[in-house]
């Protein structure tokens, strides 16, 4: 028998892979792929809640995020361009102009 | 009921001159409309300061609160725009307002050419409006308002000379080492706010703060705390011990900046603001006692140092901060009047010596630049002899001198006899606290006598070529000469003691500030001690005219003896002369420790100092900033670790 | 059909949502007529949002103590938001009034800017409004998003493609922690809408320890605390600062900071109230962290906008503060002192934007050398400015620490308040550098001739007399923020 506990694990570790992916890729667009891996994760948290406590709201949110998401993705690679543009590269260890 | 409403007008002028100087300064160009405009400024408020305080004189009320606008309130908590006219603030402003009119008045004079001059007048009276905010206050936070009002101006006067290296450095310890004190001064301010919001009395209102005091136990912790760091806030201010080096330095600035903010009215700040807070520093006796030896100590020890400067701003600058001790020594026996006696006292004879020196110095000055010389128009060695060509400031200068020397008649011996007898005589003084004020008292006649005598007796040391070059100053500078002079001579008049058969008026004046306070702690002079009260005068005469006696022995009659005693006792003089070597123990202790600790830890690394970084808890916080400057090392990983490691430690924290 | 289609409406309310949909008028509408403006005349744009921000003003002030619920309670205009929708609309007019000029001399004459502003004000607008966590994220987003390109405006610059990424990279991480956190607080209570999680919160009061809730808490939190640059969720601004055009790091640092704060706020009193104990603790230290740190490592900056940024780190720890202490002083305090702040640093970044040169790469402590002297008047203006982040009266930052102090003082956190003043000293070693880098150095470079442009001194003239006003008299100021505290 599947609980909503079952999915909640299964997107903690959902989650917990975004975060580790983004702590270790280097290159920017798989980072934002992890990134969107971990709104992904919350997703199936929302819509296995919403099924569970029988209410519509997590589902809804769930349709927020991912047109959020989707601008996010547009604006992100839209950086990411101007920035090979100007570098030739989309390493993260290169984005390294400003520190201290 | 007389009509004070008028109040708001005495910090009003200073301000409208200092913004007109300061924004139109640069078009007007005019030296005659700026320093019209400035003096004028300040002028008037010592007409309206004179106007409210002779209305004070006759009026059967003598404390009046004028609110002018509420400005903040938070919670029950309610804090005004408001002036506090009392007899202790009608002196205050009565000084700062009369004694700084005669110095914008000289400046005029002595500050003629120079490449700023719209900019130094500018400062000048924002200075004034600041000291007048200072001491009008009926709030603590008006008056922290115009404590850093002050502190601003005196940095930015002190830097006047900015080209100068040793100005900017001597600018920036002044603010930093005024910095510690403000932190003192607002920490004793939240904590009696909350001390007393405990009690219900949410309050920094200097009245209803006097009047809810008595709610606190009396030398309990809290009151101790609270006037402890309300002390601190006052040593940074007033130039005392551990807080007083930044006061030599400070002569960097201009000299009228000097008798204006570093004599006569700045650096009593701190004076004053006990004297406003009596009643809670009477309720801390321990306080007091720090505040007395504390005093006494930099009495002596300043005056020790002043021994043997050479520089004649120098020695007037130890000079300040021993006759500050004074007032702190007077302070803390609970003598509060007599505090504020010498505190107008000194204001007029050492305003009067720091403009005295300003004109030597101005025509030493000339008489350099007229030879094309470069020597140091302020070394008394290259003075003497100034007496037959300077009359004007020589005589004022000496009747100063004698003032401060203590001698019977002038001013300064009425006031710091009084605070010598409290020191001995109070219920919270003791002999050893007048033994100290009594031998400081004698170096100071030394001290003040060798200058007089090294700069106008004897042969004139100046190089040949400038020698007669040397010239009486204008009479712009000699004419507040006199008038300080004057007052220096006549101004302790009002305060004759009645063991002299005087009425000892200016006491009666101030009583309603301090009455109730001295009585509600049973602080008073004990009649036990009555019988000692002449004797310890003649004795305290008796130190000044050995001092001037063996001054005169050693600089007049036979300048050869300095040198032999120089010669007897190397070492004393060595460490007297370098100032008992503590700003080198103050470099010692925290600028090479951080030194040291830089280049071990940052080998390398090739980074700037940091400028303004000489106290002791400078190189802890340069050494965490250098160190956290690495943490940010511009990597996206390491931004979003830290992010991570962030959420899970409070996760984790709050969870398990 | 047509029962519900009508009761929908009803429960719409546009006057709800009035001034962000006017804003968003004017944004769409700039966005049209750009196509059809010559490339590189941006002036009229520029107007019109002026214009746009000028209406939106009026609007919202309309709202004052009317206040409007709409969208079925998603949505609130009540005196809270609209406290902080004055304050996003200050910083978004006194940002625009300096973008012209600025945008014309570093050669990015792009029109898109402005509309881009407009949105970002109105996401703010809807984080500071928003009743729903729903409405709240929406909020964050259409302002993350905005601020995205605005940071990396420049496109041909390293630095501002550097800055974009950086925040957008970030920023998107942050969101997930946000979300996550969101979907464990619904799964708790059921809901999202903030008031709602409250009432259910305070009627199972065992639920308020279950660690799901907790870690819901903190989690939503990361995602604030990640926009306001708290440590240790700081580290992108110096360098998103640094490296964004000046007048956009102008607004980032005022008005998302302030939005953050007010759709914090709202949902830790209103939906979390019941574990005050838990996140006040919490940002107790976290306070202490974020003053400390900012200020500290301001010390070693060089370069005046990147400390700024750490200057702006440190004060949303002074700001946080008032959220520890909770107190109607300290929260009316949060919204003064974020006022405040929008008048002292958008002030400062003007000046700043009026003393560099093309490229801004004098904009470091050498640079400023005798600035004072040479420029009299942006001089004065930087020194109020200083003195007003060092919180010196009587300027606005005196009276906003102040009421946050005492605040905290009035709540019992008397610790707080002392390293709150501790801190305020230390951050006047670099604050002040920057005036004796002004006023006592020579000066070692010619400033050349920068044209004294009109929008940009208007808006710093506004900035004075706004942060004079408010430390002078900031009583009036003040009870309005007390009125808007819900």
């Amino acid at each position: 028998m599947i609980t909503v506990g079952h999915y909640l694990v299964l997107s903690a570790i959902l989650f917990a892979m975004g975060t580790f992916g983004v702590l270790t890729r280097r290159n920017a667009i798989v980072i934002f792929m992890c990134i969107e891996l971990m709104l992904n994760a919350v997703n199936l948290s929302f819509i296995a809640l919403s099924s569970h406590l029988g209410n519509m709201d997590g589902q809804i949110f769930v349709f927020f995020v991912m047109a959020v998401a989707a601008a996010e993705a547009a604006v992100g690679l839209a950086l990411m361009i101007t920035f090979f543009r100007n570098k030739e590269t989309i390493e993260v260890d290169d984005v390294n102009l400003l520190k201290w | 009921m007389q009509d004070y409403s008028l109040i708001w007008l005495i910090p009003f002028f200073p301000l409208v001159g200092s913004v007109i100087n300061g924004l139109l300064g640069k078009k007007i160009k005019n030296e005659k409309v700026i320093g019209t405009i400035a003096t004028g400024a300040i002028a008037l408020s010592f007409v309206v300061s004179c106007m409210l305080f002779f209305r004070l004189l006759g009026d059967s009320q003598k404390v009046h609160e004028v609110i002018i606008a509420s400005w903040m309130s938070a919670g029950k908590l309610q804090i005004d725009w408001g002036f506090l006219l009392d007899p202790l603030s009608g002196v205050m402003i009565m000084v700062v307002t009369g004694v700084g009119s005669l110095i914008h008045l000289y400046s005029n004079g002595y500050m003629h050419g120079e490449e700023g001059f719209y900019r130094y007048f500018s400062y000048l009276n924002l200075f004034c409006f600041s000291m007048l905010m200072l001491v009008l206050g009926n709030n603590a936070l008006v008056m922290f308002v115009g404590w850093e009002g002050v502190g601003l101006c005196s940095y930015l006067l002190i830097g006047y000379y900015f080209e100068k290296k040793s100005a900017g450095d001597a600018a920036k310890k002044a603010f930093v080492v005024n910095r510690v004190g403000d932190f003192g001064f607002l920490i004793g301010l939240f904590t009696l706010f909350w001390a007393l919001g405990e009690h219900g009395i949410w309050t920094v209102q200097f009245t209803k703060i006097a009047e809810h005091a008595h709610l606190l136990p009396a030398g309990g912790a809290v009151v101790t705390i609270v006037t402890l760091c309300f002390f601190l806030g006052a040593t940074g201010k007033s130039a005392q011990i551990p807080l007083y080096t930044w006061l030599p330095d400070a002569m960097e600035g201009p000299t009228p900046v000097s008798a204006l903010i570093h004599a006569a009215t700045m650096v009593t700040a701190g004076v004053y603001m006990i004297g406003r807070m009596n009643g809670l520093f009477a309720m801390a006796p321990d306080t007091m006692m720090v505040v007395a030896i504390v005093g006494a100590a930099t009495a002596i020890f300043a005056a020790s140092i002043g021994l043997a400067q050479n520089d004649i701003k120098r020695v007037l600058a130890y000079s300040t901060v021993s006759q500050l001790g004074y007032m702190f020594l007077a302070m803390g026996v609970g003598a509060f009047s007599a505090g504020i006696f010498h505190l107008m006292t000194h204001a007029f004879f050492k305003a009067c010596l720091f403009l005295g020196s300003g004109s030597v110095i101005h025509a030493m000055h000339h008489a350099y630049h007229h030879a094309h010389l470069h020597d140091d128009p302020q070394d008394m060695r290259n003075m003497g002899g100034l007496r037959k060509k300077m009359p004007i400031t020589f005589l004022t200068f000496f009747v100063s001198t004698l003032a401060i020397a203590g001698i019977p008649g002038l001013s300064g011996f009425f006031s710091k006899d009084e605070i010598l007898w409290w020191a001995f005589s109070s219920t919270r003084g003791g002999w050893i606290l007048w033994l100290i004020g009594f031998a400081a008292a004698g170096m100071t006649a030394f001290y003040m006598f060798r200058l007089v005598f090294m700069t106008f007796f004897g042969e004139q040391r100046t190089d040949e070529r400038a020698k007669d070059h040397v010239h009486e100053s204008p009479f712009v500078i000699t004419l507040p000469l006199i008038v300080l002079g004057l007052l220096a001579l006549v101004g302790g008049w009002i305060g004759i003691p009645k063991a002299l058969g005087g009425a000892n008026h200016f006491e009666h004046f101030l009583a309603p500030v301090f009455e109730h306070t001295q009585e509600m702690f049973g602080i008073h002079s004990q009649h036990s001690l009555h019988a000692y009260e002449f004797p310890l005068m003649g004795a305290s005469i008796g130190v000044a005219l050995v001092g001037i006696f063996l001054a005169w022995l050693m600089y007049v009659k036979n300048p050869e003896a300095p040198k032999a005693l120089v010669a007897r006792f190397r070492w004393l003089y060595v460490a007297i002369f370098n100032k008992w070597f503590v700003d080198e123990l103050y470099d010692g202790l925290f600028v090479n420790a951080t030194k040291r600790l830089g280049r071990y830890c940052w080998k390398g690394f090739d980074l700037p100092i940091i400028d303004g970084i000489v106290n002791g808890a400078g190189w802890l916080v340069q050494g965490f900033s250098r160190a956290l400057r690495f943490w940010q090392t511009g990597q996206i990983h390491g931004y979003a670790m830290t992010m991570v490691i962030g959420a899970v430690i409070i996760v984790a924290v709050y969870i398990v | 059909m047509e029962n519900l289609v009508q009761m929908a409406l009803q429960n719409v309310n546009m006057a709800a949502i009035m001034p962000s949909l006017v804003l968003c008028c004017f944004g769409m509408f700039l966005l049209m007529i750009n196509v059809f403006m010559p490339r590189g005349k941006t002036t009229a744009a520029s107007l019109i949002s002026l214009l746009g921000l000028a209406v939106t003003f009026v609007v919202t002030l309309r709202a004052w103590n009317h206040p409007e619920l709409g969208f079925a309670g998603h949505v609130a205009l009540d005196n809270f938001a609209t406290f902080f929708n004055v304050i996003f609309l200050i910083a978004a007019f006194l940002t625009v009034l300096m973008s012209d000029d600025y945008l014309h001399r570093e050669g990015y004459p792009v029109g898109e800017f402005y509309p881009l502003v407009l949105f970002t004000t109105a996401g703010a607008m809807w984080m500071a409004s928003g009743t729903d966590l729903m409405t709240v994220f929406l909020g964050l987003e259409v302002l993350s998003i905005s601020l995205y390109v605005l940071a990396g405006l420049f496109r041909g610059q390293l630095r501002s493609n550097e800055a974009g990424l950086k925040y957008f990279l970030l920023g998107a991480f942050s969101t997930g922690f946000l979300l996550y956190g969101t979907a464990l607080l619904y799964g708790v209570a059921g809901t999202t809408n903030i008031a709602d999680i409250g009432f259910y919160l305070s009627a199972h009061g065992k639920m308020l320890q279950n660690p799901m809730t907790i870690a819901g808490m903190l989690l939503l939190a990361v995602g604030f605390l990640f926009k306001i640059a708290v440590v240790p969720f700081h580290m992108w601004t110096p360098d998103v600062y640094q490296g964004a055009p000046t007048p956009v790091t102008a607004f980032m640092s005022a008005g998302p900071k302030a939005a953050a704060f007010a759709a914090l706020v709202r949902i830790l009193i209103l939906g979390l109230g019941g574990l005050q104990a838990d996140w006040s603790s919490l940002l107790w230290m976290l306070a202490v962290l974020t003053m400390f740190i900012g200020n500290v490592t301001a010390i070693y900056q060089t370069d005046i906008k990147r400390m700024l940024a750490y200057s702006s780190i440190a004060h949303a720890g002074y700001a946080l503060v008032g959220l520890v202490a909770a107190n109607a002083v300290g929260i009316s305090g949060i919204l003064f002192y974020m006022l405040a702040y929008t008048f002292m640093n958008i002030g400062a970044f003007a000046v700043l934007v009026l003393a560099g040169k093309q490229g801004e790469d004098n904009l470091t402590l050498e640079g400023f050398s005798g600035f004072g002297y040479k420029r009299p008047f942006l001089g004065v203006a930087m020194s109020i400015f200083l003195f007003a982040l060092m919180g010196i009266p009587p300027t606005a930052g005196f009276a906003g620490k102040f009421y946050i102090f005492a605040g905290a003082i009035n709540a019992g956190y008397i610790w707080l308040a002392i390293l709150g003043v501790l801190n305020s000293a230390i951050s006047l070693y670099y604050y002040l550098r920057v005036m004796v880098y002004m006023y006592f150095r020579e000066p070692q470079e010619d400033y050349g001739w920068v044209r004294m442009n009109p929008g940009t001194v208007v808006s710093i003239v506004l900035a004075i007399v706004g942060v004079l006003y408010l430390g002078v008299v900031p009583g009036k100021i003040m009870e309005m923020a007390k009125m808007a505290l819900f």
